[in-house]
């Protein structure tokens, strides 16, 4: 007989993100196709009432709490030993938790000392039978399984956005308090803040309704024989100001940059999409001076319509990778676009 | 106080990402077809480790870097032979499947077990460095386990900078949602730390530190010990492409006008 355990940890003011209460939505899933199951729910964080009390009604026959100053960071040491103690308590057998970049730092560590196993970035999690199974991805997206694991205590860490948030009703919840003495061993690492760009800097935006990937042809020579690159930012920046759509990058056109070649001044990193960058999810992508290869396109997985701009008619796009191809100059035509979200700017 | 350390980086090979991958089903679950024949290179995010550990030692004297590879021997000296000339290394080689349905446990057990073997290891300077993720199984969750059977609790992930402080402590910066980056303050040794794309481009080929490289590294390579690592009390149901094939319509003859008209209507939908 399977115990689930849905662990989470809380926000700053104690609440619960949308990717914990997706990963809730799964264990309820599973607590109602499994047979015989236990369902409980253990919560991490400063303050945990608040986020106990906004899923009391979720069916969790226990509700487990680490709490206090030491946890309110995201920090692999103390989030390693509340989330052991939580999972010890519970005896769990199957632990769902949201593949936040807090849990994904520590519950494979977790799992470890558990002497369980772990499966992140899950996309999807059935039954066949008595038995839970789950769906992810594998060479970057490229191909999918479906698989099952004897070993327990399992941890499946669910992909935020991959499935729906369950509609859960607030009450109060009985919380049993864990309590956990933290060496000092535990805080040799205290986290000091976080690093954001200004806000109108901000240009990756995880909630918006497109994604705007821009390529290495922005920054290539073009029909004048010479680069345009100050023209291509303020095509892109007003582009953006006007959609609130989020910025994606190819590696290519970010590595310009170190090897001393003009580049966009607002892309970083992080807003690489594909191979080695992110695979965001959003309903809709415009692709802009990219060819569309396999490596970038990887990173496309989870966006569902797709479009994009390219002087190549025989670009990857084009060979179904795409909706829709438009063969253009993105200087042209983007320039048109924007006066035209200009003219339709509600005053 | 020494600011010497000894760094080892995990880092394995993936098929070269331009090739075309297909799952086939093997007798020991799950693989890639023409696995041994595809072209590999050094995992991306391991790679940005491995320059950003190199960089690192080049900046405090007396800091050595170890590379520990798991994957078939063949296969890693064909790698090896490019990734040797980039920055100066030691290797530590494991024979066994590189491919990304081995369970991240196994190869965590096989890695550690190879970091504790490395000859004259001081825990109290022990950077462990790897990708957070990799291009294979993707999963994040192998470098947690090494640093697990390490005893290393003060652990990383998705790091794109760290910075030495004169007191030998580390400024660290995560990555986390929304394009932001947390920022760490770790007391010193030992730290393990899964890199994202770090700062620094990939270096250029230098025939000099490849040759001084291949004097340990086909050593490393021939006495490569063999690991056995699978999928032991996993079921693959399937493993399958993505049957979503586009019909792309392919617009040749419109004006930028026609073209902006019609991406303005699609974006309001």
């Amino acid at each position: 007989m399977e115990t689930i355990l849905f662990l989470a940890h809380t926000e700053a003011d104690g609440s619960l993100g949308k990717p914990a209460l997706e990963a809730l939505g799964v264990c309820q899933g599973l607590q109602k196709s499994l047979p015989g199951v236990q369902f409980a729910a253990a919560l991490v964080g400063e303050t945990t009432q608040p986020g106990a009390d906004a899923i009391a009604g979720c069916g969790a026959s226990r509700f487990l709490a680490v709490s206090g100053p030491d946890f309110g960071q995201s920090r692999y040491a103390s989030d390693a030993a509340a989330a052991e103690a939580l999972c010890r308590a519970a005896q769990a057998t199957l632990v769902v938790a949201p593949a936040t970049s807090r849990w994904n730092r520590v519950l494979p560590g977790v799992a470890q000392r558990l002497g369980g196993r772990v499966d992140t970035h899950v996309t999807g999690v059935s039954t066949d039978g008595a038995k839970p199974a789950i769906n992810r991805w594998y060479y970057r997206q490229r191909m999918e399984a479906q698989l099952s694991r004897a070993q327990r205590p399992w941890f499946i860490l669910i992909d935020p956005g991959s499935q729906p948030a369950a509609p859960i009703a607030a009450g109060h919840a009985a919380v049993e308090a864990v309590a956990i003495p933290l060496p000092d061993s535990c805080k040799r690492t205290q986290v000091t803040g976080l690093r954001v760009p200004a806000a109108d800097a901000q240009t990756i935006r995880p909630d918006a309704r497109l994604l705007f990937v821009t390529g290495a042809g922005w920054t290539k020579k073009q029909a004048d024989g010479q680069t345009h690159v100050p023209e291509a930012e303020k095509l892109i920046r007003g582009f953006l100001q006007l959609t609130r759509a989020s910025l994606g990058s190819s590696k290519s056109l970010v590595d310009l940059g170190g090897e001393g070649q003009a580049v966009l001044s607002f892309l970083t990193h992080l807003n690489q999409v594909g191979q080695t960058g992110s695979t965001p999810r959003h309903p809709k992508g415009l692709s802009t001076c990219c060819h569309g290869e396999e490596p970038h396109t990887v990173g496309w997985r989870f966006i569902n319509e797709r479009r994009a701009i390219s002087l190549d008619p025989n670009c990857g796009w084009a060979r179904g990778k795409a909706d829709v191809l438009y063969v253009a100059d993105a200087f042209a035509v983007m320039t048109r676009v924007n006066a035209l979200l200009e003219t339709q700017k509600p005053a | 106080m020494s600011n010497s350390y000894q760094i080892v980086v995990c880092g394995s090979i993936v098929p070269d990402p331009l090739q075309t991958l297909e799952p086939v089903t093997g007798p020991a679950g799950p693989a890639l077809k023409n696995e041994m024949i595809l072209p590999a290179v050094l995992d991306p995010w391991a790679g940005h480790a491995l320059y950003e550990a190199a960089n690192l030692a080049r900046q405090l004297p007396g800091s050595k870097v170890h590379l520990v590879s798991l994957g078939p021997k063949a296969k890693l000296q064909q790698v090896m032979m490019t990734v040797a000339q980039k920055v100066p290394f030691e290797l530590a080689a494991l024979d066994g499947p590189a491919n990304g349905f081995t369970d991240p446990s196994e190869t965590a057990a096989a890695l550690a077990e190879a970091i504790q073997g490395i000859a004259g290891l001081d825990k109290s300077r022990l950077l462990v460095f790897g990708g957070w993720e990799s291009a294979s199984r993707g999963a994040g969750a192998t470098m947690q386990m090494v640093g697990e059977r390490l005893g290393i609790v003060d652990q990383f992930q998705g790091v794109d900078a760290l910075k030495v402080n004169p007191d030998g402590s580390f400024e660290i910066l995560e990555r986390i949602e929304g394009g932001r980056h947390q920022v760490s303050r770790c007391a010193g040794p030992p730290a393990l730390l899964g890199w994202a794309t770090g700062n620094l481009p990939e270096p250029k080929n230098n025939p000099q530190v490849g040759m001084t490289n291949m004097r340990t590294v086909m050593p490393a390579l021939q006495r490569a010990k063999a690991v056995k690592t699978g999928t032991e009390g996993v079921t693959f149901a399937s493993v399958a492409l993505p049957r979503q094939q586009r019909e792309t319509r392919i617009v040749k003859d419109a004006s930028p006008e026609e073209i902006a008209r019609e991406i303005v209507d699609w974006l309001k939908q």
